[in-house]
């Protein structure tokens, strides 16, 4: 259906292809996930698919891409528009008309199908997305996953053999990420569609995925999922397990791990996992306390009288769904949202009431786009600024951004545009700290960091907390809060419906519950470390 | 709203009363057949009525998405000339007429702006003439204000012919990128406030704003473009090249007779052949082009909006409340320009005003709409 004939790309200007010679092909109807690191190139493989690249790019190619017959080099892509399906990460940039309705029938108006048969492909594609009652509905006032589905069901109506989805669930929360996953499964069991998607939380489909395609260093090779993944340089918690337990046929779902798990949790029975090694928190008045925090946009409350706290050397996890208030949240304790009523301290100070560089000094927020913090066209430049407008020596921020960043030497020229995600955010990390605050709030940090990245942010957290400052993580990203939080937070509708030490809080919820903990129940294992450390412990014990 | 309810359904009635948003050309063509009517009187009490057989119908008739809820901006925009034209009658009124109201103290401007006069004594004629210019425009606008509340703009783009879609389309996009570009100078103004240090204005300040919104929206314009692209915008299916060619001089030619004609009828020296004649000619040869163009787009609409009886209604509705303005302007013209010089009460011809209430009929004899719901249920 798809075939890589000895492709290679360059982008232009470049000395180095971004992709080299790959040859690949995926068959009819099979769901192909593409895996790699960031950066590695998998978005400049789909959007290869339909001749995106390099048509949209510039560029040198060689060798071809045929999909269904076609080659890109002959088509442009929307002669493709017919064959094959393109959803990317922010559905909302890809929509043309304002309703959905019209969105979903704005494909098949260019493709010329006849009123008739547009009315009843519409009414299928309503149905088989569920999204009937979402028809009349303004695009703009979607939700996420709602947003999610139009766009998936905008490229649906006009019948494609092919889907490429370019880490479709990558903006939303679990639900849904949920939604949107179970409606192109639904395609691929029922229509039959060939998709070729990228997913940087294998653990959610690497269960469903026929081939796995792994771009690593401008290489792609590809491999049934289970023998793939015994090396792959990443991998679903699920699969790290069933490496380090040594099972056989490597489980790569949740319900096959559980089979295989039996004689581990006997093995574990009699142990509990190690107490993680972050010191004993201060005291909060050290850090921060807020008392009956209440936050309203005119008629609607986003939070309602919330009670939080974090102390110096703790990570705290703030999760709930998409609109649940935890951005309000974070933006009131910061001081930059007025707050209805309620009160904020940080060691004593309510930085709602001092002068934005002194507010900086206490605490500090990096927003979920961190770039908006960005504005210089250098790294040098932009860590210069910081330092001479948070008057410390000349050199701090660019130091904390290379302690972050672990060293990795970049260019102080290098735009921050062409930092990796991971790397952007550690800068915009090192802007936030080089005033020195105590207090450290992050919005969705994990957006769009592969395992390795999140793992890096895991590590420079942990590092800040020993450093005394009280960390509080915004996220949805479950596997990231089992191995990076001391305690979650869990917000629904403005109120906190639960506050409990990471064990308690994750391991009793049938949405939060990492990986690890659905194959360990009952007993609280949350990561794969801490099995390992437990299994290490025994055999030292033993030996 | 008492609506003549249908007794007998199954009949042709039935299927007349079941609700859907009327042809946008519909309401534009009573708004602007209401706007003439406007345009024609000074008369405040048949203005007032153009304002309530505008309203009426809106608050009947508009369905509850985003747009319709813009009208009372029109509204208070219509206020606000009215006041503006007041005041600065007050303030360089320089008192004309003889019915003086207020005496305020008379400036007259020194030498670079001699002969301007400030204040002075304010009188009923000038504040009248004031509040009549000022309510006529208003009433215009809030009959546009109408349209727009009744029609989505967007649909009205719709239905234009097919070769003018690429057109329609860019002005679809364009308009959406204001309310995105609004958005994220909101987002990146709030980011910004986080920075330490940030408490500069001046040059850097909007800098460290417009850079990252301008980013921002190359970003999301690359993205679009590229997902119209995969999603067969721009299919040229299979024109030929004589067509198109054929198609440009059509159009070319069209357009020129149109402004040779348009400016001969404004301008009365030019001689007379080259005024009617020529810009029927202009518009046939254009018609022409565009049917021609639009012969070569592969491109289907979806649920085309349709031109049925309530459409027809609406119209002449509309179109009589203009025709019947003016007929009374050859008929009574004193009556639709209340006399200022002697001051005296405006009277309401009983034509004008009936053909203005015809404008009504909307409000009762046209089906509900139904609308794109903007809220979370």
């Amino acid at each position: 259906m798809i075939r890589f004939d000895n492709y290679s790309f360059w982008y232009p200007g470049a000395a180095e292809p971004a992709l080299c010679s790959v040859d690949l092909a995926i068959e009819e109807g099979e769901l192909a996930l593409v895996i790699g690191l960031t950066g590695s190139g998998k978005s400049t493989l789909l959007r290869s698919v339909n001749g995106l690249v390099p048509r949209f790019t510039g560029g040198h190619v060689e060798g071809r891409v045929v999909t269904s017959g076609r080659d890109s080099r002959d088509h442009p892509p929307r002669e493709f528009s017919g064959t094959v399906g393109v959803v990317g990460q922010d559905p909302a940039a890809g929509f043309v008309t304002d309703t959905v309705e019209e969105e979903l029938a704005y494909g098949m108006e260019q493709l010329a199908v006849p009123p008739q048969q547009m009315r009843r492909r519409v009414e299928d594609v309503l149905d088989l997305l569920a999204i009937a009652q979402l028809r009349r509905r303004a695009l703009r006032t979607l939700s996420g996953g709602e947003q999610q589905r139009v766009a998936l069901g905008s490229v649906l109506t006009a019948s494609p053999r092919v889907l490429v989805l370019d880490e479709p669930t990558s903006a939303l929360d679990p639900a849904a990420a949920e939604d949107a996953l179970a409606a192109v499964l639904r395609l691929v069991h029922d229509l039959g569609v060939t998709v070729l998607a990228a997913e940087h939380r294998l653990e959610r489909v690497v269960e469903y995925a026929d081939r796995l395609v792994l771009v690593d260093a401008r290489l792609v090779t590809d491999g049934c999922p289970a023998s793939m993944l015994r090396d792959a340089p990443l991998a679903p918690p699920v699969v790290e397990l069933g490496r380090l337990a040594g099972w056989d046929p490597l489980p790569l779902s949740v319900r096959d791990a559980r089979r295989a798990a039996g004689p581990l949790r006997r093995q574990l029975a009699d142990l509990r996992p190690r107490p993680r090694m972050s010191p004993a928190p201060g005291s909060a008045t050290e850090g921060l306390v807020a008392r009956s925090v209440v936050v309203r946009y005119g008629d609607t409350v986003a939070v309602r009288a919330v009670d939080f706290e974090a102390a110096p050397g703790e990570v705290v996890a703030l999760m709930g769904r998409n609109g649940s208030g935890k951005s309000s949240l974070l933006w009131t304790l910061q001081g930059s949202v007025g707050r209805a009523s309620g009160s904020v301290r940080v060691a004593g100070q309510d930085p709602a009431r001092l002068s934005r560089s002194a507010a900086a000094g206490l605490i500090a927020l990096v927003p979920q786009q961190a770039t908006d913090l960005l504005y210089h066209d250098s790294v040098g430049s932009e860590c210069a600024a910081v330092d001479r407008a948070a008057r410390v020596p000349a050199g701090t921020a660019r130091g904390v951004f290379e302690r972050l960043v672990g060293g990795a030497v970049t260019g102080a020229d290098v735009h921050p545009r062409d930092l990796s995600d991971g790397q952007r955010l550690a800068l915009a990390l090192a802007v936030q700290l080089s005033a020195g605050p105590r207090v450290l709030l992050l919005d969705e940090p994990t957006r769009g960091l592969d395992y390795a990245a999140k793992a890096r942010l895991r590590a420079i957290l942990a590092e800040l907390a020993e450093d005394g400052h009280a960390v509080v993580v915004a996220t949805h990203d479950v596997e990231f809060v089992a191995h990076a939080a001391d305690r979650v937070v869990v917000l629904a509708e403005g109120v906190v419906v639960a506050s409990a030490t990471t064990e308690h809080a994750l391991a009793a919820s049938p949405v939060f519950a990492p990986q690890v903990a659905k194959v360990m129940a009952p007993q609280e294992w949350l990561t794969v470390e801490q099995v390992a450390c437990a299994l290490g412990d025994r055999a030292v014990r033993h030996g | 709203m008492v609506a003549l309810a249908p007794r007998v359904s199954g009949s042709a009635w039935g299927v007349y009363w079941i609700p859907r948003a009327l042809h946008p050309l519909a309401w534009w063509l009573w708004a602007l057949g209401l706007a003439v009517a406007a345009s024609r009187t000074t008369n405040p009490l048949l203005l007032g009525a153009v304002v309530g057989v505008a309203t009426w119908v809106v608050l009947a008739r508009r369905s509850d998405a985003p747009w319709s809820r813009a009208f009372k901006f029109y509204v208070a925009a219509g206020l606000v000339v009215v006041l503006l034209r007041v005041v600065f009658r007050v303030i360089f009124g320089g008192g004309q007429g003889a019915t003086v109201l207020l005496h305020l103290p008379e400036f007259v401007l020194p030498q670079p702006a001699a002969g301007i006069h400030l204040f002075g004594d304010v009188t009923a004629e000038s504040l009248l003439v004031g509040a009549y210019d000022g309510l006529r425009l208003a009433t215009m606008l809030i009959c546009l204000g109408a349209a727009n509340a009744l029609a989505n703009p967007r649909r009205l783009l719709r239905s234009m012919p097919p070769a003018l879609h690429e057109l329609s389309t860019a002005v679809v996009v364009a308009l959406s990128v204001f309310p995105q570009l609004a958005e994220s100078v909101v987002r990146v103004t709030r980011a910004r406030r986080l920075r330490p240090g940030s408490d500069r204005r001046g040059f850097s300040a909007i800098r460290s704003t417009v850079i990252p919104v301008l980013e921002d929206a190359l970003d999301r314009s690359l993205l679009l473009a590229s997902s119209m692209d995969s999603r067969g915008y721009g299919r040229s299916g299979d024109r030929s090249r004589r067509t198109s060619s054929l198609t440009a001089a059509l159009m070319v030619t069209g357009l020129a007779g149109i402004c040779v004609g348009v400016y001969a009828l404004l301008d009365g020296t030019t001689p007379r052949f080259l005024a009617a004649p020529a810009l029927a000619t202009g518009v046939v040869v254009g018609v022409g082009g565009i049917a021609s163009s639009g012969r070569g787009v592969t491109r289907s609409t979806y649920r085309p909006d349709r031109w049925r009886a309530p459409e027809l209604v609406t119209v002449s509705a509309g179109l009589s409340a203009a025709l019947l303005v003016y007929l009374t302007s050859h008929v009574d013209p004193g009556n639709l320009n209340p006399s200022l010089s002697p001051l005296s009460w405006p009277q309401l011809p009983a034509l004008a005003l009936f053909g203005i209430l015809l404008g009504l009929v909307p409000a009762f004899v046209t089906p509900h709409a139904v609308g794109v719901e903007s809220q979370r249920r």
